[in-house]
């Protein structure tokens, strides 16, 4: 076989491999249980090839081109596609560079028994199932990968079998499954009205119809579930009580993936399929998108204010930035959904690069609890440095990327006269500073209390995971050019109806269009 | 027929609710798999309940007669897998949970929703 057949064999699966990579790699993770070193040897090198395909994927979709697999032969409508456009294919990379990050900090963190249990299988089965709902075109196969990813999260969260990891998993499983219940049914009633599964043909299927109670029905009720997956007011309880029992490191990667994968759903299903942006086919939505967004936001950057708990504290800043995003997607305009594509890839990385120093922070003191923290930035300036990069960064501080988030969030807010809604993200905004203030002078400002145990020594794995994160919100705010072009450009293939599989499929859904509406669900 | 089908379907899903609602840990876990049967039995619906017909095309045709719709099948035995096994897990948990404290029914809150005084300085964390 010559380098080019294998490299052509490799580009027909191009929009696999972020999904393939990490499926087989946590199967052979899983086989060489007893073998610890090894078995991270395979779950690193299985994240840098999951990466790098990811990277190669984003460089082959970067230029507007659209890359489509159907599985089987079988393409839309009646087939399950994978395709990967600028946004897939851009948030399967910030993927992979949150589990490399996650990774490097792994090796301080997950001990021998902890990849006994299972960690490294876990997190690999995790991956895929986020690269998986990133890229695929079927609205069924995203639900399966979202309960993928349930498996895989519970396991993370339970994986020292403490009681307080198996209360909170029980509630996290509980609503996540009941979560699945209300997308499965909307998917079933779009499946009832048009007849295809395939993202590309529904939205086809339904421009030009009148609302219709069926499709209005399936379109509240998948909004409910993505708006618990991304633990979305009034859903989102369930995700402060369970995220904080989980070791540093699995927190990490749920808080940087999971909640972003539900509003991704709702982004990807709102916009292409509902089509919210232009003429809407189901009415009310923006609206109710915009009172949710602005009650998560208020309630939850109270609550994070009243924690004590360091960990509880920022998985209520997670919810706190879902709802910045979902500001972004209420005004369904291009700049609103340009700012809430930007805003993903840089919350995704923030929030992984907190929860990894939550996890340096009580490395170094012993607990996550504030009220006894306190020194860390005498003893630990490199630590104190990057914690304080990443938290200004959260709370909107220029030159770092949270501050062109927020400011393309609030632009597009006021250009979109929604005043209320920006004068809302401007107070919460200055209340995140609020909080982050509180943690950084409890942990890091003040002198260390009397009381407590000496400091202990940061590994220097930890510091890299964060530095690398830090790095990342840095890069992104002084790029900000090519990187919010990006997001626009992004915002733009999705938005012209059903653009979600021109390159392949859209072809076969006009072909099929007709048919399919005259004698429904007999192929 | 499918008026039929329609009222059982949210006979089964009300109840399932309600059984969610509880405080016992095996109540909510049956009742999950109670809102799984009713949301089965609605994608089952939405292919049309008309003909029973096999899809198959029959020998020297090319095209496919009045027939079953075979997707929502399809799409139900994926469901009903993954439901089993989240089911599974979760009863799991729930003997876990039973093992280690006693009990199947939550009141009040949690381990995991424990958080401690904020005006007591000398609160412990979980470690």
């Amino acid at each position: 076989m010559t380098a080019e057949t294998v490299t052509g064999t490799l580009a027909d699966g191009i929009s696999f491999w972020p999904v393939a990579i990490p499926l087989g790699a946590a199967a052979i993770t899983a086989l060489l249980r007893r073998r610890p070193m090894l078995q991270r040897g395979a779950m690193e090198s299985g994240v840098l090839l999951m990466l790098a395909a990811s990277v190669w994927l984003l460089a082959h979709v970067a230029h507007g081109a659209v890359a489509t697999m159907a599985f089987g032969g079988w393409g839309a409508p009646f087939g399950v596609t994978f395709v990967a456009d600028r946004l897939g294919a851009a948030l399967t990379t910030v993927t992979g560079i949150i589990a490399l990050a996650v990774a490097i900090y792994a090796r301080a963190e997950i001990r021998a028994r902890r990849r006994r249990a299972g960690f490294d299988p876990l997190f690999l089965a995790m991956l895929a199932a986020v690269n998986g709902a990133f890229l695929t075109g079927d609205i069924f196969n995203l639900y399966v990968w979202f309960e993928l990813m349930l498996v895989a999260a519970v396991g993370l969260v339970t994986i020292d079998r403490r009681p307080a990891q198996i209360d909170g998993a029980i509630r996290y499983a509980a609503m996540s499954m009941l979560g699945a219940t209300f997308i499965l049914i909307g998917i079933g009633l779009l499946y009832g009205e048009t007849g295809t599964l395939d993202m590309a043909s529904i939205s086809a299927a339904l421009v030009g119809r009148e609302p219709s109670v069926t499709s209005s029905a399936a379109a509240y009720l998948l909004l409910a579930g993505f708006a618990l997956k991304a633990g979305l007011f009034p859903f989102f309880f369930w995700l402060p009580a369970s995220y904080h029992t989980a070791p540093i490191t699995a927190s990490a990667a749920l808080a940087g993936l999971l909640t972003k994968v539900g509003f991704y759903a709702c982004l990807r299903v709102f916009v292409v399929v509902f089509h919210a942006a232009g003429e809407p086919t189901v009415p009310g939505l923006p609206a109710l998108f915009a009172l949710v967004a602005a009650a998560t936001m208020v309630l939850c950057v109270f609550a994070a204010i009243a924690q004590v708990d360091v960990r509880r504290l920022l998985a209520f800043h997670i919810i706190c930035q879902v709802a910045y995003m979902m500001l972004g997607l209420s005004l369904v305009s291009l700049l609103g959904i340009t700012a809430a594509i930007f805003y993903m890839f840089h919350s995704m990385l923030v929030q992984a690069g907190l929860f990894l120093s939550a996890g340096a922070m009580g490395r170094a003191t012993g607990g996550y609890d504030l009220r006894r923290a306190g020194g860390l930035m005498r003893e630990r300036p490199l630590t104190a440095a990057l914690f304080a990069t990443l938290a200004l960064s959260l709370s909107g501080t220029p030159p770092l990327s949270g501050f062109w988030a927020k400011f393309l969030v609030i632009d597009a807010a006021f250009r979109g006269g929604a005043m209320w809604l920006a004068v809302t993200a401007l107070i919460v905004g200055l209340l995140t500073l609020y909080s982050m203030s509180i943690v950084w002078t409890d942990a890091f400002w003040r002198s260390p209390r009397k009381t407590a145990p000496l400091t202990r020594r940061v590994p220097p794995a930890m510091v890299g995971a964060m530095a690398l994160l830090a790095a990342c919100t840095l890069g992104m705010g002084l790029a900000i050019e090519p990187v919010s072009g990006f997001a626009r450009a992004a915002a733009e293939q999705m938005l012209p109806r059903a653009t979600a599989a021109q390159g392949a499929s859209s072809a076969t859904a006009t072909r099929m269009r007709t048919p399919m509406n005259a004698d429904r669900g007999a192929p | 027929m499918s008026a039929l089908y329609a009222f059982v379907a949210a006979a089964l899903f009300g109840c399932g609710l309600y059984m969610v609602l509880s405080r016992n840990v095996v109540r909510l876990l049956l009742g999950l798999s109670l809102v799984a049967t009713a949301v089965n039995l609605m994608i089952f619906q939405a292919g049309r309940i008309r003909s029973v017909q096999p899809p198959l095309i029959p020998s020297g045709a090319d095209r496919l007669g009045e027939s079953a719709d075979p997707l929502p099948q399809a799409l139900i035995l994926t469901a009903i897998v993954i439901g089993f096994a989240l089911t599974v897990m979760v009863a799991a948990l729930a003997l876990r949970s039973y093992r280690d404290r006693g009990t199947l029914v939550n009141e009040g809150p949690g381990p995991a929703e424990q958080l401690g005084d904020p005006f007591d300085g000398e609160a412990g964390d979980d470690r």
